[in-house]
């Protein structure tokens, strides 16, 4: 069954050469954002296109890498990831929203003609209390709902059903209008986050720069996380959840802390992901994103840390060349994806490399 | 105080714990029996009064009592069906007993406590089908297994010291698993996982161990292990041993309950059960 | 001489009718209206083809020349025409005129509508005649009338007597105080019918979603108990029934028009076959290496709806497709004042429940149905029985799939057939078979119009989006209530 891999497959494989891939690929994604300041027409100049894009699929990685901690380690699968990263971007979106309006009220609410702001937008100009934002707003949803549903016992695919229905709820309710989240159109037009214009490159690059931190600091949490007794717990709640608890544990506090933890660190992928991709709206909520995270996992590997930051990359990757090149079989290509990686690659491709690495 | 309550079927088979020392409970050393922390001055670790479950209207337990002493070994035998399952979830929390009352040394309210809670007073239950954490080596089953404060914070920053270390080694050789400690425990044949899950019940050190068939599918030399080992548990432990194997009970029990359609039919030696009447015609007359 | 008076008798009405019409067109419109106005006090029978023609837009049959009428005249007109109608024979002809009259009868005319009253025989004519003289009399001087007209008026359920009574309690209106009192408790009762025609119209449509609820969560409860795998692509099996409806309409109206009254009927069986053959072909190639992985189907059974979306857009377009209801489908039954039942929705709750009945009936009275029981129960005991496993999961899966095409054709005659169809009713249906417990069938029965009641009573109070989450909350507190009741079958499983 599934080990903790990132332990067997370091211990396997040679400790060595993951390392130096690691290092190798961090040290690409850190020259990025210095090469993005270079002139352009320089040979080595990268765009800011191509800046961003790689930034967004960073985030979508810290996503996957949250979304493995609770399927590949503790066995529940949520398909309702995606609301608590568009949590964390709305929080993050609607200070940027006030620093574009400075004194007044955001755009789309002076479109509405509404003439105050809404109570739970209270205290969002100011930065800190954003921050504090994006991480309370996913995370306390997060423990409400996980603490009903872990009381409960709800596991499998009922919880899967469960956390995609609160996905598609909280969708509902920001495509309204008068809930104050920007319906349809959501957040946009930002001008300037802290004072520094939004579009700078120097912004981009220090916003790609802090991405690449949180993800190398996600990767050490779980590593952290996947090496203690706690991860044991989880691996074994994930196996036999009437053993552990006839042990003596108690699987509640143990899923909750660990799906707190994973909404959390989604909430702020997704506050990095507004300000670089300059929009944030429901459709991040819809169940279909939610779901194709679990595939970037499902891809990559779960139960293991690297797995879900290689299948968010390969699949954004693949996506992004697709849609360009063949907008209307993409969709062909994921449902394709989805039931190959099921059939063939129940592993994902760190398995079949870990395979590789043995024979 | 609660006076030693004494079921009111068949009281000549009815061996009152405290009193009755004539048995072979002596081999076993009841009187060291000391339990930390449960108080069980009466010297009953378990004590189950008019238990009654229904399913949907069918009776699974039906008014049945049944008292384990400190350091007893006590082995549940009864046809299919009698109830030896269930009388075991409602012990372990799992099943809730519609009405009676089932208590834990002389203070805990097993009706009121949750599965975790019981199992953290100590009752340990070994299942019918083994089951151990199949993705975990066999080291870190156990680790897992062991006596330790088992809440969130505690497993965020637990390490193992060297006399638990040792602890674990120790429970290894015991159950004789002691090579096979880093593979994953999903990879043991079925004794060996049943082993390792006593073992796990070993490391949890609880004060009631309930077992249900721990011998089914082992080897005769695995099930001749398995009885010495219950003997020496015994004393230290009090246990509840369901099994079907007459001779594995024959050779571990020196006092043996019979169930039958949710009650108890009959109590005493193993030779005085088989000598009983009612308990032939159930086993035989049918 | 006698003849020709004869003649001329008997000419006489048409005489008059062709006087009358030549007058009416070409009097100025101020005069037009008085005329009108005499006419709708003094019915007389004989002038009824002349309004009847009136009506239509010409003074006689053959009559090339437009009659041009401004609303006031044809509110008029319809007034007229109507106190004429009450002269007719048939009762029927009474009532709908009776009821007109109720919208648009004039002081003017209390006299002869008096009359009337006092020798209606048909007891539903004379009731709605009464409400017609108590509209009327609400502006009678005496009191005591209108305080007559107040009471008789609570006595109706209609949406008109409301409207009525809130205008004359508007604030100076009314001046005596014993016919306010009077008004304000006939209001009150009133209200109280109305809100509850409004509530059993609310109930109503509860029902109806409830129905789609149902034939949706029918198929999924059953491949959901079955092989223990939730089929994310359920919805594209409803939206493949709906879209093998569309293909029938468009082959039927252009091979065989003289059937197109029926072409659901014939869809029926299309779309049966349609999704039960794509869910049998999924469970073969991909559903059936993946039992005993739940999580993994959920992943893959969602590709696969994404493959078939995708394919339904290619083929037939992003945009909704065109799928008419048939003259048997259209209109309603009214059942009070303010409740139209419509006559699709009512076929449609009956459908279901004939579809509950027949798979109740394959279930429990078939072979099949006792191997897919077995199968549910314990796979491994019934393959040691002889039952072929493989066989049986494939054959309920298709009868899932099917009846989720059965679904489709049902949703195609109320709603738009687009390629997200199934989209919007997975996620409700999958509450249904959580709320209901697998594999029951009469859970699935109670959960589905709980639901739909549920959401329909609870949207119009604090609206759809809200009421969806509060569905959701509550369904999150009643699991808590119910964890194993609800999931499980009743016994000792120990895993």
């Amino acid at each position: 069954m599934n080990q903790p891999l990132l332990v067997t497959a370091s211990q396997k494989a040679g400790p060595r050469w993951t390392l130096a891939t690691g290092a190798v690929v961090l040290l690409v994604l850190l020259a990025l954002p210095l090469l993005s300041l270079l002139p352009e027409g320089h040979s080595l100049h990268v765009s800011a296109y191509t800046l961003t894009l790689v930034g967004k699929i960073l985030c979508y990685a810290i996503v996957a890498l949250a979304l493995d901690l609770v399927w590949g380690y503790a066995g529940l699968l949520s398909l309702g990831h995606g609301l608590f990263f568009a949590l964390g971007g709305y929080a993050m979106g609607m200070y940027l929203m006030r620093e574009a309006a400075g004194d007044g009220l955001p755009a789309f609410m002076t479109f509405l003609s509404w003439t105050e702001l809404p109570w739970y937008w209270a205290g969002t100009q100011h930065f800190a209390w954003a921050l504090c934002l994006v991480v309370l707003a996913p995370g306390l949803l997060a423990l409400v709902f996980g603490f009903f549903a872990f009381r409960s016992r709800i596991k499998g695919v009922y919880f899967s059903i469960m956390t995609q229905a609160l996905t598609f709820a909280g969708m509902l309710l920001f495509f309204r209008n008068e809930t104050g989240f920007g319906g349809n159109n959501g957040f946009t037009n930002f001008r300037s986050i802290l004072g520094y214009e939004i579009t700078a490159q120097s912004t981009r690059a220090v916003l790609f720069l802090l991405t690449v931190s949180l993800l190398v600091a996600s990767l050490y949490l779980g590593w952290r996380l996947a090496r203690s007794k706690f991860g044991r717990v989880l691996t074994a709640l994930r196996d036999a959840e009437n053993r552990l608890m006839f042990c003596g544990y108690d699987p509640r506090g143990f899923k909750l802390f660990v799906w707190v933890l994973s909404a959390v660190l989604c909430g702020l992928a997704g506050a990095l992901y507004v300000p670089q991709v300059g929009i944030i709206n429901p459709s991040e909520m819809s169940p279909t994103n939610s779901i194709e995270a679990a595939v970037w996992v499902a891809l990559g590997g779960r139960g293991t840390l690297i797995g879900p930051l290689l299948g968010a990359g390969l699949v954004n990757g693949m996506k992004s060349w697709f849609t360009v090149a063949f907008p209307e079989y993409w969709l062909f290509c994921l449902g394709a994806l989805f039931i190959l990686v099921t059939l063939y690659l129940p592993k994902g491709v760190v398995g079949l490399l870990k395979k590789r690495g043995e024979q | 105080m609660r006076a030693i309550p004494l079921p009111p079927a068949h009281p000549e088979f009815m061996l009152e714990p405290v009193l009755d020392a004539g048995s072979g409970r002596d081999a076993i050393g009841l009187g060291q029996a000391r339990s930390q922390g449960l108080d069980a001055r009466h010297g009953t670790v378990l004590t189950l009064e008019d238990i009654s479950v229904s399913f949907d209207g069918f009776k699974a337990l039906n008014a049945l009592n049944l008292y384990i002493g400190v350091g007893e070994l006590r082995c549940i035998i009864g046809p299919n069906g009698a109830g030896k399952t269930t009388l075991m979830d409602v012990i372990t929390g799992k099943t809730r007993p519609t009405t009676g009352k089932a208590w834990f040394g002389d203070t805990l309210d097993l009706t009121r406590m949750s599965e975790v809670q019981i199992a953290q007073a100590g009752i340990g239950r070994k299942f019918q089908k083994p089951t151990v954490f199949e993705a975990l080596s066999v080291f870190e089953n156990l680790e897992l297994a062991q006596k330790a404060d088992k809440s969130v914070l505690a497993s965020l920053i637990a390490r193992l010291s060297g006399e638990q270390r040792d602890r674990i080694d120790e429970v290894l050789q015991t159950i004789r698993l002691s090579a096979s400690a880093q593979r994953p425990a999903g990879l043991l044949s079925h004794g060996q996982k049943q082993f390792l899950e006593i073992g796990m019940l070993l490391m949890q050190d609880p004060q009631l161990l309930l077992l249900d068939e721990p011998v089914a599918g082992m080897t005769d030399a695995e099930t001749e292990f398995t009885a010495e080992l219950f003997k020496g548990l015994a004393g230290k432990h009090s246990l509840m041993v369901v099994e079907h194997d007459m001779g594995f009970v024959g050779s571990i029990a020196d006092h043996v309950t019979v169930l039958h359609q949710g009650s108890v039919l009959a109590e005493g030696s193993l030779e005085q059960v088989q000598a009983d009447d009612r308990v032939i015609e159930v086993y035989l007359g049918r | 001489m006698l003849r020709l008076l004869l003649t001329l008798l008997l000419l006489l009405p048409l005489a008059t009718q062709a006087s009358e019409g030549e007058y009416f067109i070409t009097a100025k419109p101020a005069e037009q209206v008085s005329l009108l106005e005499g006419w709708a006090a003094q019915p007389d029978a004989a002038r009824l083809p002349l309004l009847d023609n009136l009506h239509q837009g010409r003074i006689a049959e053959g009559d090339t020349r437009k009659l041009r009428l401004n609303n006031r005249l044809r509110g008029l007109l319809e007034n007229t025409l109507a106190s004429h109608q009450l002269l007719s024979d048939v009762a029927k002809v009474r009532l709908a005129a009776a009821q007109q009259l109720q919208k648009s009868a004039q002081p003017a005319q209390v006299a002869f509508l008096d009359r009337r009253y006092a020798i209606e025989a048909d007891a539903a004519v004379r009731a709605a005649l009464g409400l017609v003289l108590a509209n009327l009399q609400l502006a009678a001087p005496e009191p005591s009338v209108r305080l007559a007209a107040v009471r008789l008026l609570g006595e109706t359920g209609d949406p008109m007597a409301r409207t009525r009574l809130e205008a004359l309690l508007e604030p100076g209106v009314e001046t005596d105080t014993n016919v306010r009192t009077a008004a304000e408790t006939s209001l009150a009762q009133v209200k109280r019918k109305l809100l509850f025609g409004e509530l059993l119209g609310q109930a109503f449509s509860g029902l109806s979603l409830g129905s789609i609820l149902l034939l949706a969560a029918l198929g999924l409860a059953i491949t959901f108990g079955l092989l223990g795998v939730i089929n994310m692509a359920h919805g594209e099996m409803l939206m493949l029934g709906a879209y093998a409806t569309y293909v029938v309409q468009v082959l039927i109206a252009r091979y065989a028009p003289g059937a197109i009254e029926f072409y659901p009927l014939i869809a029926l069986p299309v779309a049966f076959a349609v999704s039960a053959g794509v869910g049998m072909l999924l469970e073969r190639t991909v559903i059936r290496h993946l039992y005993g992985r739940p999580l993994e189907t959920l992943l893959a059974t969602w590709g696969i709806s994404l493959i078939l979306i995708q394919a339904i857009r290619l083929l037939f377009g992003a945009q909704n497709v065109e799928v008419a209801n048939p003259a048997w489908l259209s209109g309603g039954l009214q059942v009070l004042p303010n409740l139209v039942l419509p006559y699709s929705r009512l076929v449609i709750i009956g459908f279901a429940l004939f579809v509950v009945l027949l798979t109740w009936l394959l279930l429990n009275r078939t072979r099949l149905g006792l191997n897919v029981r077995a199968v549910t129960q314990n796979r491994n005991m019934a393959a040691c029985c002889g039952v072929p496993t493989g066989r049986v999961d494939m054959l309920a899966f298709g009868l899932g799939s099917g009846i989720a095409g059965l679904g489709g054709v049902a949703l195609s005659q109320i709603g738009n057939v687009g390629p997200d169809l199934g989209q919007s009713y997975i996620i409700d249906s999958f509450l249904v078979v959580v709320l209901g417990g697998v594999g029951q069938l009469a859970g699935s029965l109670w959960a589905a119009f709980g639901l739909g009641i549920a959401n329909k009573l609870l949207e119009p109070q604090i609206g759809a989006v809200l009421g969806k989450i509060l569905i959701l909350a509550l369904i999150i507190l009643f699991i808590q209530k119910r964890p194993q009741g609800l999931f499980a079958l009743k016994g000792r499983v120990i895993d």
